[in-house]
C-alpha cells in the first residue's frame, strides 16, 4: 500500500470501495464486487485470473462505464473521476476487446471503415470523410505489423475475417487512438489454441510498443503467469492475490493454483500466501 | 408495343417517386435495425403540407421543401419516444403513425385538400419542357429529386457521422465503445428517413392533384417490398449500389402491380396483392431451408 500511495500521480486507474450489487434486496441478490480498492499504474500490464463469479468481467464492465458502481465507490482514470460517465463518455479513455470477435468490430463494414470508427475514439465526429487518404496509409502502416496481409484487404468487409484475424483487427482498434488504459475481456477465449497464441503474441507486441496500460483477463493461469508485469487473483468480488512483476517472474502455475485454493478458502487473513498488498482485503 | 411503353413509363415515374420511400425505408429498418411504422402517417403528412402550402400559394418547391422538414420532425419524435422514453422502435413508430392521423385531418381541416387550380412543382416543371407528355415531365422531375437523395446520402453516409450511423445499425455496443452516442446517430437516422418519405408524399400529391388522409396506408409494406426485392435481384454491394437498388426493387414492384392491375385486378385488391408480395419474398430463405431440411431455430419477435 505505501507503494501505492507514493505514486498516486502516476496512477493510470484507480478504483476506491467499488462496490457492485446485483438485484438487489431480491432473492438473487449477488455481491459481484465488494469493496474494491485497486490502482493500476502507468504501464502495468495486468492480468487479472478468478474462478467464474469472481467479479472479473463485472470490475471490466464497470471500468468501461457499462453501468456505475453501488453508491460511495468511485472510479478515477488519470485524474479524473470517470464514476458518474456513462460509457460512449468514457470511450475516449478506455479501450477494449471482448471475448467473442464480433463484438469488437462492426461485421457488415469494412476493415477501413471499422478502423475509420475506431480512430476517432472520444473525438467530435462531423462532416469530414470517415475514409480518407491520409488515414488509410495509416491504417496499412498500422495493419502491416500484425503480418497477417490484412493492410492489402482494406476494403473487404469484416465479417468475411477468421476470428483471429477480427480479434487482431480489435486489438488495433482499441489501441489505435491511444487510451489511457487497454480492457482485455478473455480476448482469446474463443479462438483455437494456435490462433488465440498468435493473438496472444500480437497483444504482448502492441501493448510493448504503444507502451499501454493493460488490464487483461484470462482464465488460463500460464498465460497469466506469462504475460504482464502484474498479476491479480480475484475471489467473490474480492482482489485476493496482487502480484508484482520481480515475485511474478519466479512462480509456477503450481503456486498459483495452491495460492488461487487458499484464496477461495475463508482464512485469507493469515494466508502466507497474501503478498505485498493483501491489506486491499480488509 | 405502345400497352408495354405505358406500363414502363408508369413504373418509371412510380418507381421512382416510391423508391425514395424505400430508402428512407431501408435508411430505418437496414441500415438502422430500427422497425420505423411511422413512415404510414409521415408520407400523408408530407401530402398535406406540401398541399395546404401551395393552395394558399406559397412556392411549391418551398413547399416541398418545408414537408420534407416536417417528416424529419416526425421522425425525430419517433426516434425520442426509443431513444429518451425507452419505448420500443416497434411502438413508437405506431404511436407515431396514429397520432399524425390526427395532425393530419388538422393540417387539411379535412380528409383530403385538393390541388387541382393550384400551381405545383409538375406544372412547372412542364412549362420547362414544352411539348412533353405530363409523365415524361414527372419522370424528369423526379429523376432530379431521386439524383439529389442518392448524391446526399451516399455523401453523408460515408461521413464521420454517417459512418457511426451505419455502425449503430451493425453492433451498437462497439460503437459506443469508440465513443458514439448512439442515441443522437438513430435521431439522425429516423429523421432523414422520415423527411424522404414526406418528400415522397409531397411529390405524389402534386402528380395526383390531391392530397389524402389515407394516402399512407400500407407504405411501410410497400417500401419494404422495394427494399427486399431489390435486395434479391441486384445484391448490390456498396453505399450508392443500395440506393439504387431501392429504387431499382420500387421499380420492379410497381412494374408487378401494373401489370397485375392490366390483367384485371381492381385498385381495391392491391393492398392483398402486395401483402402476398411481402410474405413470399420474406419467407423465400426461410422455405429454402426448410426444404433443405436445415435445423432452424424458433422465430424471431423483435
Amino acid at each position: 500500500m505505501i507503494g501505492i500511495h507514493m505514486n498516486q500521480t502516476d496512477s493510470i486507474l484507480k478504483l476506491r470501495n467499488v462496490t457492485k450489487t446485483f438485484a438487489r434486496q431480491t432473492v438473487d441478490e449477488v455481491i459481484a464486487l465488494s469493496d474494491i480498492t485497486f490502482d493500476v499504474h502507468n504501464q502495468d500490464f495486468v492480468t487479472i485470473i478468478g474462478s467464474n463469479g469472481a467479479g472479473k468481467s463485472t470490475m471490466l464492465n464497470i471500468v468501461a462505464g457499462l453501468y456505475p458502481p453501488d453508491r460511495g465507490g468511485k472510479i478515477y482514470i488519470g485524474e479524473n473521476d470517470v464514476t458518474r460517465l456513462i460509457g460512449y463518455k468514457r470511450a475516449g479513455f478506455v479501450g477494449r476487446v471482448w471475448q467473442q470477435p464480433d463484438l469488437g468490430t462492426a461485421g457488415h463494414l469494412t476493415i477501413e471503415e471499422n478502423l475509420s470508427l475506431a480512430i476517432l475514439r472520444g473525438k467530435r465526429r462531423g462532416l469530414r470523410r470517415a475514409v480518407s487518404k491520409a488515414r488509410k496509409e495509416l491504417f496499412r502502416k498500422e495493419l502491416s505489423l500484425l503480418n497477417l496481409g490484412l493492410e492489402d484487404r482494406l476494403k473487404t468487409p469484416v465479417n468475411t475475417l477468421s476470428g483471429g484475424q477480427r480479434q487482431a483487427l480489435s486489438l488495433v482498434m482499441a489501441t489505435i487512438s491511444k487510451p489511457s488504459i487497454l480492457l482485455l475481456d478473455e480476448h482469446v477465449g474463443a479462438l483455437d489454441p494456435n490462433t488465440a497464441k498468435t493473438v496472444l503474441e500480437l497483444t504482448d507486441k502492441i501493448v510493448e510498443r504503444e507502451q499501454m496500460t493493460t488490464v487483461m483477463v484470462t482464465h488460463n493461469m500460464e498465460v497469466a503467469l506469462h504475460l504482464g508485469t502484474r498479476l491479480i487473483m480475484m475471489n467473490k468480488g474480492k482482489i485476493v492475490v496482487d502480484i508484482d512483476a520481480e515475485r511474478k517472474r519466479r512462480l509456477k502455475v503450481s503456486d498459483l493454483v495452491s495460492a488461487f485454493e487458499q484464496a477461495a478458502g475463508e482464512s485469507f487473513d493469515d494466508d502466507s500466501i497474501l503478498l505485498s498488498h493483501a491489506e486491499h482485503m480488509k | 408495343m405502345d400497352v408495354v411503353t405505358n406500363i414502363l413509363t408508369l413504373a418509371g415515374y412510380e418507381g421512382l417517386v416510391f423508391g425514395i420511400v424505400a430508402i428512407g425505408i431501408h435508411l430505418t429498418f437496414r441500415t438502422l435495425s430500427f422497425p420505423d411504422l411511422s413512415v404510414d402517417g409521415t408520407f400523408p403528412l408530407g401530402g398535406a403540407i406540401a398541399a395546404v402550402l401551395i393552395s394558399q400559394g406559397a412556392n411549391p418547391f418551398l413547399a416541398t421543401f418545408i414537408a420534407l422538414i416536417g417528416g424529419m420532425g416526425a421522425g425525430l419524435i419517433t426516434g425520442l419516444l426509443n431513444t429518451k422514453l425507452r419505448i420500443s422502435a416497434l411502438l413508437s413508430g405506431i404511436i407515431v403513425m396514429v397520432g399524425l392521423y390526427s395532425v393530419n385531418l388538422r393540417i387539411m381541416g379535412g380528409a383530403n385538400e385538393p390541388l387541382l387550380r393550384d400551381i405545383t412543382s409538375f406544372d412547372i416543371m412542364a412549362r420547362i419542357m414544352p411539348g412533353a407528355s405530363k409523365l415524361i415531365v414527372a419522370i424528369v422531375l423526379v429523376v432530379i429529386v431521386v439524383i439529389l437523395v442518392i448524391g446526399f446520402l451516399s455523401w453523408f453516409l460515408r461521413t464521420e457521422i454517417g459512418l457511426a450511423l451505419r455502425a449503430t445499425g451493425d453492433n451498437e455496443e462497439m460503437v459506443r465503445g469508440f465513443g458514439v452516442d448512439t442515441d443522437k446517430t438513430v435521431l439522425i437516422g429516423c429523421a432523414i428517413s422520415n423527411g424522404l418519405v414526406a418528400l415522397a408524399g409531397a411529390l405524389v400529391a402534386q402528380n395526383q392533384g390531391f392530397s389524402d388522409v389515407g394516402m399512407g396506408i400500407g407504405m411501410i409494406v410497400l417500401g419494404l417490398a422495394s427494399v427486399i426485392i431489390g435486395e434479391a435481384l441486384f445484391r448490390p454491394r456498396g453505399i450508392t449500389m443500395v440506393l439504387l437498388a431501392a429504387i431499382g426493387g420500387a421499380f420492379v414492384y410497381r412494374l408487378f402491380i401494373a401489370i397485375v392491375l392490366r390483367l384485371g385486378a381492381a385498385p381495391g385488391d392491391l393492398k392483398l396483392i402486395t401483402a402476398v408480395l411481402v410474405i413470399i419474398v420474406l419467407t423465400m430463405p426461410f422455405i429454402r431451408k426448410k426444404l433443405r431440411g436445415d435445423w432452424l431455430p424458433p422465430a424471431k419477435r423483435w
